[in-house]
Order: C-alpha cells, then sequence, then structure tokens
C-alpha cells in the first residue's frame, strides 16, 4: 500500500509537470491552430539557459531568465517564422514547426554534448516523509509550482482582456479580427507563454531523482504528446487531466514493473502512448476535445 | 454634408476573379445609406475592403481609396480599422458561442482605450437590447437568431464606432425580429452614429436608408435617394417584388428605354 501511494504521489507530481508542457501545447493549438512539434527544444532552451547561467547568478534569478529566455525564443519562432506561413494549410504550419524543431534540437545538442547539466536547484535529493510514505522535495516543488501556474493561467485565460481575446482568435480569427483583435500578438503571446510554462517544467524534468538536464531530456517532454492529445488538443482542462492520467500511468507502469514483465521491460516509456492509443479509440476527440461538427 | 465614409473608385479582387470595378460609394454624416444587389454582387467585398479584412479571404485591393472622415484606411490593419472608428458586424452574426453574452460584449471592447468609456457604452448597449443584460451569464450559442444578431450588433457597439458597417443584419430572422432590428438601427443613427447597410432585403434598407446603392456583378448599378430608388420601376420589380399589371408594364417600357441590370443568376 505504501508503494502504490508512493507511486501515486509520484505520478501525481510528474503528471503537473506535464500537464504545464501539455497547456502550452494546446495555448498554441487553440490560438493558431498549428501543432506545434517544436515545443520539446522549446522547453530544452529553457533548460538549458537555467543551467548555464546558475553558477553566475545563482538559482531563482536564473531560472527567471531561463524562463523569459524560452518565452523569448518562442515568441521569436512565430514571429520570424511562423508568420510568414500565416494563411498557409495548417498542416503546413505544423510540418514548418517539425523543421523548427530540429535546428533547435540540434544546436542544443550540440552545445549541451554528453554533459548532465545541473540545474542548482535548492531541493536537492531531500525527502519528506509523512508516515511511511517518502516523497522528494522536488516532486512536492513540482507539483505545487504546477499547480499555481495552471491556476494563474487559467484565471487569466478565463478573466484578462488577453483571455477573452486569446479565446476569441481561437473560436472565430476573422470575426475576432473586426473586434479590433490583433491576430499577430494574440499568437506572439500564446508561443511566448508556451515558452515560458515549458522552462518551468524543464525545471522539474530535470531535478531529482532525474541526474540533469541532458539530450534526453526532449525526449521526456515529448510525453506530453500522448498528454494534450488524449486530452483533446484545444482543451486546457485535457491538458490538466491528459498531463495527471499519463504521469499517474507512467508512474505505476514503471514501479509494477516486475510484475509486469510478461509485458516487456521498459513499458513505463510506451504505457502514456497505450493509454492515447485506448482513449482515441474511445473518444475520438479526445476526453475534452470539441468534436468536429460539420453540416454536409 | 460632409462625407464620413468615401470609398473612391475601387477594385478588388480575389486572386483573378475581379470582385469589385470602380465602385464609388459615400456615406455621408449621421446618415444610413444602404448597399442593395443579390448573391455575389459584390456587397460583402466591399465591407470587407472596408474593414480590411479581404486577406482572410484571400482577396486584396486592386485599384481606388478608402478614407474616413478625411483619413485613409488604406495600409491599416483590421485592428487600426477598429481604433479610427470603423466597426462591422459580420454576416451570419458569428458570435463567439462558446463564450458568455458577456465576455462576446468585452470582446467588443478589445480594439480601443478606456475602461469607463467601455462601462458607458455596455449601459448604453443594455438599454438598447435588455435581453442581453438578463443572459450575461449564458453561453452566446444559446440564444436565438434574433437574440445573437443583437448581442452581434451590441458587441460590436462596445467600440463606441463611429461608423457602423452592417452586413446583412436581417437575413435568417422572422419578420417580427427583422423589423425589430431595423428599429433599432433607426435608433443607433438618431443618436449620431452613421450606418452602411448591405442588404438583400431590400423592402427594409430601402426604409432606413437616406441613400442608396445597386451593386450588380461588382458595379454600381444603381445610386440615389432611397426614395427614388424605391419609388422607381427597375428596384420594385427585382427587389421589392411588386407584379402588379402597371408596374410590370412600366417595368416593359423601361427595359426598352433604359439600359437596363441584368437578371440575377441566384
Amino acid at each position: 500500500m505504501t508503494t502504490f501511494t508512493e507511486l501515486l504521489l509520484g505520478g501525481l507530481s510528474i503528471g503537473s509537470v506535464y500537464a504545464l508542457i501539455a497547456l502550452g501545447f494546446v495555448v498554441i493549438f487553440k490560438a493558431t491552430e498549428v501543432v506545434n512539434f517544436a515545443h520539446a527544444s522549446l522547453l530544452l532552451a529553457g533548460g538549458y539557459i537555467t543551467a548555464v547561467l546558475h553558477d553566475d547568478l545563482g538559482f531563482w534569478p536564473a531560472l527567471a531568465v531561463g524562463i523569459a529566455g524560452a518565452a523569448v525564443v518562442g515568441s521569436a519562432v512565430d514571429f520570424l517564422v511562423m508568420r510568414r506561413y500565416r494563411g498557409s494549410d495548417h498542416s503546413v504550419l505544423a510540418i514548418v514547426t517539425i523543421g523548427v524543431d530540429i535546428l533547435l534540437t540540434t544546436e542544443l545538442t550540440r552545445l549541451i554534448g554528453t554533459d548532465v547539466m545541473a540545474l542548482g536547484d535548492p531541493w536537492g535529493d531531500r525527502v519528506v516523509n509523512l508516515g511511511e510514505i517518502t516523497i522528494a522535495q522536488t516532486r512536492i516543488a513540482a507539483f505545487v509550482a504546477a499547480a499555481l501556474l495552471i491556476t494563474a493561467f487559467l484565471l487569466a485565460f478565463r478573466y484578462t482582456s488577453w483571455g477573452v481575446a486569446m479565446r476569441a482568435a481561437a473560436e472565430n480569427p476573422q470575426t475576432a479580427a473586426l473586434m479590433g483583435v490583433r491576430l499577430g500578438r494574440v499568437s506572439m503571446s500564446a508561443w511566448a507563454v508556451a515558452g515560458a510554462l515549458a522552462a518551468v517544467a524543464a525545471l522539474f524534468l530535470t531535478v531529482f531523482p532525474t541526474p540533469g538536464l541532458e539530450r534526453a531530456t526532449s525526449l521526456a517532454a515529448l510525453k506530453a504528446f500522448p498528454a494534450a492529445i488524449l486530452g483533446g488538443l484545444d482543451s486546457t482542462t485535457g491538458a490538466l487531466a491528459g498531463g495527471l492520467i499519463v504521469g499517474v500511468t507512467e508512474s505505476f507502469a514503471t514501479g509494477y514493473q516486475s510484475e509486469l514483465t510478461f509485458l516487456g521491460g521498459g513499458i513505463g516509456d510506451l504505457a502514456p502512448y497505450l493509454v492515447m492509443l485506448l482513449v482515441l479509440l474511445a473518444r475520438p476527440a479526445g476526453l475534452f476535445g470539441t468534436k468536429e461538427l460539420a453540416r454536409v | 454634408m460632409a462625407a464620413a465614409l468615401e470609398v473612391r473608385a475601387l477594385s478588388v479582387g480575389y486572386g483573378p476573379v475581379r470582385a469589385l470595378r470602380d465602385v464609388s460609394v459615400e456615406v455621408p454624416e449621421g446618415a444610413v445609406v444602404a448597399v442593395l444587389g443579390g448573391n455575389g454582387a459584390g456587397k460583402s467585398t466591399l465591407l470587407r475592403a472596408v474593414s480590411r479584412t479581404l486577406p482572410f479571404q484571400r482577396g486584396h485591393v486592386t485599384a481606388g481609396s478608402i478614407s474616413f472622415e478625411g483619413r485613409p484606411l488604406d495600409g491599416l490593419s483590421a485592428a487600426g480599422v477598429v481604433a479610427a472608428g470603423v466597426v462591422q458586424v459580420p454576416e451570419g452574426r458569428q458570435v463567439f458561442a462558446r463564450m458568455t453574452v458577456a465576455d462576446n460584449l468585452r470582446a467588443g471592447t478589445l480594439g480601443v482605450r478606456g475602461r469607463r468609456e467601455s462601462a458607458a457604452a455596455l449601459a448604453r448597449v443594455h438599454e438598447l437590447f435588455p435581453v442581453l443584460a438578463d443572459r450575461a451569464q449564458q453561453k452566446a450559442g444559446l440564444l436565438s437568431g434574433g437574440e445573437q444578431q443583437m448581442l452581434a450588433m451590441g458587441r460590436a457597439l462596445m467600440a463606441r464606432p463611429r461608423l457602423l458597417l452592417l452586413d446583412e443584419p436581417s437575413l435568417g430572422l422572422a419578420p417580427l425580429m427583422a423589423a425589430r432590428i431595423a428599429e433599432t438601427i433607426k435608433e443607433i443613427n438618431a443618436a449620431g452614429t452613421p450606418v452602411m447597410l448591405v442588404e438583400q432585403n431590400a423592402a427594409i434598407a430601402l426604409r432606413l436608408a437616406s441613400r442608396a446603392y445597386v451593386l450588380d456583378v461588382g458595379e454600381v448599378a444603381l445610386e440615389g435617394p432611397a426614395d427614388e430608388l424605391a419609388a422607381s420601376d427597375e428596384v420594385r420589380r427585382r427587389y421589392l417584388g411588386v407584379v402588379d399589371e402597371d408596374a410590370a408594364q412600366d417595368a416593359v417600357q423601361a427595359q426598352s428605354a433604359a439600359p437596363t441590370l441584368r437578371r440575377w443568376s441566384a
């Protein structure tokens, strides 16, 4: 039972980090209808900036610069690349993001090389004991930070003018333009927010028990894709639910691996995608996605 | 009377397709001007050219100029046109169905500054359309067609326009509701806002407008004071559905006497 609870808490924590990534993914999709395959490289960029700067600046300022840096990279991708293709077919734009991802990831992996970079977080490998349950401080910090950020984001989305502009542009870009919404700014802010959220996620993907930021970190970030897709690509609620489901699934599949040997090794990495497939079989639009309704 | 909106010798194309050719339209200060015509005559294209939303349909202005209160609108973005004071109510209402009525109205203020003025605009919109105050927290998609048209108009008024562009406000509405919308347009105009009204329903449009233009296949075919156009046989026969014998006879004579419009294809 202790193992079960520990795995559940760990899963929820890592799931909330996936939710952060998936949220950024969904925000870009809602604002621009572009599936952003460059998301993992935004995350890597944010993590890299923090890792490089933390020695000189200290952890918190380095994290702030990392978050801002990832936001700038995100809006630069939108401003310099995506804007040129606006009005093209959405699948063309999605493929453009694959190109951007290859460029960014190649450069970042060259910079990182074979290093495993520490981000200099204050939690280290300390743990908290709650009765019989042992949980790492980093996991608690991840959950709290993700919960705060997601709440702040959802409140802003619901109540600020930025949120209204975002939702209006997502629902009907042309009418939003008629209301004076500047669509270029909406999509740039979406990319910036996505970048910032990804940078925070980068921190919590690389702290204890993970060794640190390395080339493979962007692979871990890829697990946010099944999270966003199984929740429904255009739903913020879906991103949260999807993130948690993926996190918990992965945690259990890894934790109980020894009892699942008939499935072969490494089922933990595979489990999120299996869940995604099963959900999509039952609900093709994802758990909370808008069903495509078209009158013919 | 000074002109609020001046469209001069405007030509618009969608790729190789010409949608407007050499169209000149003027909306005087404080007036309601109607633009009539059948499907595909270029009415909506004219509005899109003014509100600078042609790129969404891959259209572009090939010649001519548009100015509002003496300042050119060419070269502005759609948001720039709203900030300049020209706001369009789109065809088919296009309310943000998944947002609440209150958020829809708030979306109308996104293109302009001034929180206090927005509060005053909201009070005015609620006064014009009390139902929007009652349904503030409902999703806009749940409103009836007439209520959605009210919401679309209220949303545009939230930007405190100095020129209101209306694209087919009576489309798909019950006659009683269409009459109510017409009343409201009169009220909005009486408060000093000039209106450019694009309509297929010529009877309503000609009653509201002081001046009217008839577009036919992208060109201005007729123009003049609304009452004169309403009385002209050509317009009566084609748009107002008058079928009495005299008018029909008049029309036949008119047809042989004067150059006439081609029949609508739709």
